[in-house]
């Protein structure tokens, strides 16, 4: 109930809704902002994907028109854009925030508020960046202003429009003089927006791990997922201000002509390639550590032993984590860079398949000797260890640094990178969604189906990038709109791969769509699991735990099911299954009240300021354009006014408490 | 059970068909085929990646061997026993971290070398310039005051040292039979060793990302012989030949001085000089072979598409299209095939 006085102190009424639209709009329930975060990113995956396919039906022939080069390059690069930023990494965000405080037996995460805050910059990030394609010039950026470079008049597309930079931006090339027009603006600016959300996000998950663990969770009886977010939300804190900074540079190039990057007036076009790798090399690991922690989560409780090395493979992924930041020039072994660099930056990148290693070992360990059940989410974990094992091999042959500097800027590293990206980090991705499906909809998804979209994946994904190792070898460079008629066959097998993994991700949404109404009703532990989230029930509850576990070791869960004999073999507790019975009458009906965070809107709207304020300064020289900068900057600050004088109303969940 | 158990085992056949096939069969060889090396430099190169290679594929056998077995070998069957619960072995830890840092310390040291190696120019190199534009390269040849593009001429057995800048964005230099790659940046000078054991063509590309035609910005290395070398040299310091009056030659070269010179240089047709040009110089233009930046090779209908339409040809083009007539076209291949 709320006084009189209390509704006094703010101009707003804290918002109440349970269901329908501006619930999820208020919302500070992780869950809730988890899910939020993998639609979006699921989204997106689809967009990205769709933009590869178009890639790879112009490739499917070496002289095609099927897409002009202004489209060709504007697709390649939001691609690249798009699975990096909009898809792996919110989808690794969307797991942390559903699970991290589940697996740590907390009730939310430490700044709800901030948590929403991150998802809505993150959306708007993401739709500012890609409506760049309705307001940008329809000709593609090309050309030094007034020497302007020519196209035929056939070649001005709206699809042109794109950001044709590469995701990698390099300078000058994607300066004011050789991209004209306002579409990499849109590309540097989003990015700048969607960096601020996962800096929120970081900072969150720290205080979370740091601070909401259940009694007795010390830092080395937390499951390896856990660990990762928090090598993960380090990577981000360190790496994410120094490519905001190279942004902010890049902006101003463009905008305010500073010349950062620009040689013509003493700047220097390699320092963009060495802010942008030292960001951009942490980031592979930000992109890859989520789903290593989730093939950790599920590889012991399909083996139906626990993770081998767990201390190994702990310290192992921080090790990447610190390595992750002393090997960003090894992008760069062909620009020139002293032969002393280089040896250097070389050594760092075989160091750093030291712990790749023995992540690889510890993995085939826990199989070994395991009783394996090859269900979907453990079929994808298996997908995930063999294609980046692969992945990590190619990476070693870039290490010998003559020999990178042949593959360097060919197909050979595009094998090589989606070995790791798409092999790696998205499968383990779908095996998480599968893993973890029966937690978030309390239903589980049908299993034939997932064997089918594996299959289909690991066959179409193998199709699609092996044959680019050889493509790169016989020398076809990327991003390239034309190649080699000699190289047509084996592009044409890679595009068909490419409509496998397409074919595959259908029968995906349809397991996804239709299990999520009809699937079986999963019940308590249906993977007889091993951590905390799946001591509750599912759907997990809104207030996730009704009495907060006290934690004895690793595995925790697991040790209250199962004891062991003589020789080491689990054994079932006669109480197990009552226990968990009770855990799941419980988990559902909380014997005292519980509070939660209440919902707001301040987050929605503050994140709402940001991509006017980015449409300002894009058009800063014209009045609607400085209006838009007033605008957004006042949305932003009146909201974190409202956030900032927000009463701390009490809501409950539970049992109504008397007054 | 029977299903999924034989839809894997044709999963890894084709899979294994497919990786198999990659090495194995082959295709035929691209021109920029980075696994054939012509000259020392990309000998060295070549021979220090084959070692890893098989590495490589030692270890990529061993460990998918391994999960292949796991999978098949510990597979949940009726019967099967619990799994003890092993919570690792520290001695197996740390052999399997050991082992692969022998592996890397032992790649590393030829690493070493050879980036050391490969990096500096030898001292009786003979030194050519090497400019790139948005989308052709541009060689001078600073000893003897040589400028051309499209395709650099170098003596075949001998060590070239190419310095290398950028008129415009980063691009990337790679003839991939004679060394790696290097960039081309703008305001800052690159060095590339280059020979070639033999004369002949070799074919190179621009490998960084360089806006809209990036993927046509070609590159040609003729290797020559010491003697033809020093005759090319020569040749290209002589100017071009006044047009017979009245041929369609002459008519061409109107055409040329009008519509052409504000970018070109054809000595000693055209005003503009050396180092005040948008496009490569045309003196020598037939010694070439290719045109519009290496990407397609001499024809006259190649020519007359290009000149018909440039930027229809190669998007983004500096070269507008001039609206060319047919006639005027014509007469301008006539005059073109007179600069030898």
């Amino acid at each position: 109930m709320t006084t009189a006085a209390e509704r006094a102190a703010t101009i707003f009424r804290r918002p109440a809704p349970e269901k329908g639209i501006w619930s999820w709009i208020t919302t500070v329930d992780h869950k809730r902002i988890g899910v939020m975060y993998g639609y979006s990113a699921f989204i997106f995956f689809i967009i990205g994907g769709l933009e590869a396919l178009l890639l790879r039906i112009h490739l499917s022939q070496a002289e095609s028109n099927f897409l002009t080069a202004a489209e060709y390059n504007g697709l390649f690069t939001t691609h690249g854009v798009t699975m990096v930023f909009l898809v792996i990494m919110p989808m690794g965000a969307a797991f942390m925030n559903y699970l991290l405080p589940l697996m740590i037996g907390a009730r939310d995460v430490a700044f709800p508020r901030l948590n929403a805050l991150s998802y809505w910059i993150f959306l708007f990030g993401g739709l500012f960046l890609y409506s760049g394609i309705l307001f940008s010039g329809m000709a593609a950026p090309i050309g030094v202003e007034g020497v302007s470079g020519n196209l035929d008049p056939s070649d001005i597309t709206r699809l042109g429009a794109l950001p044709d930079g590469g995701w990698f931006f390099y300078q000058p090339n994607a300066s004011r003089d050789f991209s004209p027009g306002t579409a990499v603006d849109f590309a540097a600016l989003g990015l700048q927006i969607l960096g601020i959300a996962s800096l929120i996000s970081a900072v969150n998950f720290i205080v979370t791990i740091f601070n909401l663990r259940a009694k007795g969770m010390r830092l080395l009886r937390m499951p390896v997922f856990i660990w990762m977010s928090l090598v993960v939300a380090f990577l981000l804190l360190f790496s994410l201000p120094i490519i905001a900074i190279a942004l902010f540079m890049v902006t101003f190039d463009r905008q305010f002509g500073t010349l950062f990057f620009d040689a013509t007036g003493g700047g220097d076009p390699i320092l963009w390639q060495h802010l942008f790798w030292l960001f951009g090399h942490p980031e592979v690991y930000i992109l890859i550590l989520p789903a290593m922690g989730i093939v950790s989560e599920i590889l012991p409780v399909f083996s139906r032993k626990p993770l081998f090395g767990y201390a190994a493979v702990v310290f192992a992924g921080a090790g990447i984590g610190f390595l992750g930041f002393g090997v960003w020039a090894h992008h760069m072994f062909a620009s020139g860079i002293t032969p002393a660099a280089q040896a250097g930056f070389g050594i760092a990148t075989m160091t750093i398949a030291v712990p790749t290693g023995v992540k690889i070992f510890n993995w085939l360990g826990t199989m070994w000797l395991g009783r394996i059940r090859l269900a979907p989410p453990m079929l994808f974990a298996i997908g995930f260890l063999a294609m980046f094992t692969i992945g990590g091999l190619s990476g070693v042959t870039h290490s010998i640094v003559p020999s990178d500097w042949q593959q360097t800027d060919t197909y050979y590293i595009v094998g090589h990178f989606h070995y790791v990206l798409f092999g790696g980090a998205i499968f383990g991705i779908f095996g998480g969604l599968y893993y973890w499906f029966p937690k978030f909809a309390g239903r589980m998804l049908n299993e034939r189906l997932g064997k089918i979209h594996f299959w289909l994946w690991f066959i179409g994904f193998n199709m699609t990038f092996a044959p680019m190792h050889w493509l790169g070898f016989q020398g076809m460079i990327r991003r390239t709109w034309r190649y080699h008629p000699s190289l047509e066959f084996w592009n044409q097998i890679v595009s068909i791969g490419a409509f496998i993994i397409a074919l595959g991700l259908v029968v995906f949404i349809f397991n996804w769509v239709r299990s999520r109404r009809h699937g079986p009703i999963a019940g308590m532990d249906p993977w007889d699991a091993r951590t905390l989230e799946w001591s509750i029930p599912n759907p997990t509850p809104v207030h996730n735990f009704s009495t907060v576990p006290t934690v004895h070791g690793l595995d925790e869960f697991w040790h209250r099911k199962y004891g062991e004999d003589d020789e080491g073999r689990p054994v079932r507790k006669d109480d197990a299954d009552s226990y968990v019975a009770r855990l799941g009458e419980e988990g559902n009906d909380p014997a005292v009240p519980i509070h939660l965070p209440n919902p707001t809107y301040f987050p929605f709207l503050m994140a709402a300021g940001l991509p006017l304020i980015g449409y300002g300064i894009i058009f800063h020289t014209s009045a609607v354009g400085k209006a838009l900068i007033a605008i957004g900057v006042l949305l932003s600050l009146s909201a974190l006014m409202g956030w900032a004088t927000e009463p701390l109303e009490e809501g409950h969940h539970g049992p109504v408490e008397a007054h | 059970m029977v299903r999924s158990r034989s839809g894997r085992l044709l999963a890894l056949a084709a899979a294994a068909l497919f990786l198999g096939a990659c090495s194995v069969i082959g295709i035929p060889d691209s021109p920029l085929n980075a696994l054939d090396p012509k000259g020392p430099f990309a000998r060295r190169i070549d021979d220090l990646f084959w070692p890893v290679f098989w590495v490589a594929v030692v270890v990529f056998v061993l460990v998918e061997g391994g999960f292949l077995l796991a999978a098949v070998l510990f597979r949940d069957r009726p019967g099967r026993k619990e799994p003890r619960q092993i919570h690792g072995n520290t001695r197996l830890e740390i052999i399997w971290t050991v082992i692969p840092i022998v592996i890397l310390a032992s790649i590393a040291v030829p690493t070493f070398k050879g980036v050391f190696e490969l990096t500096e120019c030898g001292q009786n190199s003979y030194p050519v310039e090497v400019i790139g534009h948005q989308w052709w390269f541009e060689y001078r040849y600073p000893e003897a005051g040589v400028q051309t593009a499209n395709v650099m001429v170098i003596p075949a057995g001998r060590e070239v040292c190419a310095s290398m800048t950028s008129d415009d964005v980063i691009h990337n230099f790679w003839v991939p039979a004679l060394n790696g790659k290097r960039y081309l940046v703008p305001g800052q000078t690159t060095l590339l060793r280059l020979q070639a054991d033999e004369p002949g063509l070799y074919q190179g590309q621009c490998a960084e990302f360089c806006g809209l035609s990036h993927a046509l910005m070609k590159a040609q290395v003729r290797a020559v012989t010491e003697d033809e070398f020093q005759t090319w040299l020569t040749a290209q310091l002589e100017p071009a030949l006044q047009p017979v009056e009245g041929s369609p030659a002459a008519e061409g070269l109107t055409v040329f001085q009008n519509r052409c010179t504000q970018c070109h240089t054809a000595t000693p047709f055209s005003s503009v000089g050396l180092e005040n040009f948008y496009g490569p110089n045309l003196t020598h233009f037939m010694d070439r072979g290719v045109i519009a930046g290496a990407y397609k090779d001499y024809s006259r209908e190649n020519l007359a598409a290009w000149l018909a339409n440039p930027p229809g040809e190669k998007p983004g083009s500096y070269m507008p299209d001039l609206k060319l007539t047919q006639q005027e076209i014509d007469a301008l291949i006539a005059f073109l095939e007179t600069l030898q």
